[in-house]
């Protein structure tokens, strides 16, 4: 029983760790900051919560101790990553950051017409 | 919703007080006797009968969970693979949800979802602009998945 344990936790801290190297060469690689912010805000957020799972079963098969401090930090970044991922994601599009050259369709331009329109 | 829980709460108090006993077990059968009953008086209550809405909510957070390894793993393709040929974009998808947190959550799941990424909500909260990283496959498969989404939310909801 304590094995199989074992097993599933070193497995999730691999999987974990993995997932954020994966997140770094995303954000190496990939074009522009909307593609980045792909990689970072998905990779990165299962990468953490893995490293974090893996921790909290650690101590708890090891030491008999429930943590639910990680538990919580666990539902705190599930949370807020995705917020995060958004709000950069908008600050560069209003800030005027242009999207990759091969980039097929931006239907946001669009909306830059509707305010003005609301103001006459 | 709340006004249900609550009244099931004061049935669970109730309960203890009857049977002369404090404790967290008698508390427990007082709550799942007051359950009952309040399922029998469900056509007394504005709203449905709380627990579906329970398990809504509940099948709602798995959804989440199941939309993260999911996307994940097609990050982990996309940056693994040796040609880069991608085709980014930014689309637009118009919402029939209405109230403020239905859309947060709408955004939270579709950010969340392989390949798409929440840019801006529109001023009048109807439309979504999203940037996806594959123009060609998205747009029948991800209005599909919205859907699927926009109708778990709603079960929430209504």
């Amino acid at each position: 029983m304590i094995e199989i344990f074992k097993i599933i936790i070193v497995a999730l801290i691999l999987i974990g760790a993995f997932l954020s190297l994966v997140a770094a060469f995303g954000v190496l690689r990939l074009p522009d900051v909307y593609t980045r912010n792909h990689a970072a805000s998905k990779a990165a957020t299962l990468g953490v919560l893995a490293v974090l799972l893996g921790t909290f079963l650690y101590f708890y098969m090891e030491e008999g101790q429930v943590n639910s401090r990680v538990i919580l930090g666990i539902v705190f970044i599930f949370v807020t990553s995705p917020v995060a991922g958004h709000l950069i994601s908008r600050a560069a599009y209003n800030s005027g950051v242009k999207l990759w050259d091969k980039s097929v369709q931006d239907d946001l331009k669009l909306k830059e017409i509707a305010p003005s329109k609301k103001r006459q | 919703m709340a006004f249900q829980i609550l009244l099931n709460v004061f049935l669970g108090f109730l309960w203890m007080f009857f049977t002369l006993t404090y404790e967290p077990v008698a508390f427990l059968k007082g709550y799942l006797f007051g359950m009952v009953i309040l399922f029998t008086f469900r056509r007394f209550f504005g709203s449905r009968f709380y627990l579906g809405r329970v398990i809504a909510i509940i099948s709602l957070g798995l959804l989440f969970i199941k939309e993260l390894i999911l996307s994940n793993i097609s990050v982990l393709k996309l940056v693994l693979k040796p040609k880069l040929d991608i085709k980014p974009g930014i689309f637009a998808l118009p919402t029939v949800l209405e109230k403020d947190w239905e859309i947060t959550i709408l955004a939270n799941l579709i950010t969340l979802t392989p390949g798409t990424l929440v840019v801006d909500v529109s001023d009048d909260n109807k439309i979504l602009y999203i940037h996806t990283i594959d123009m060609d496959d998205a747009q029948e498969a991800i209005d599909s998945i919205k859907n699927t989404f926009e109708k778990a939310i709603m079960e929430v909801s209504r």
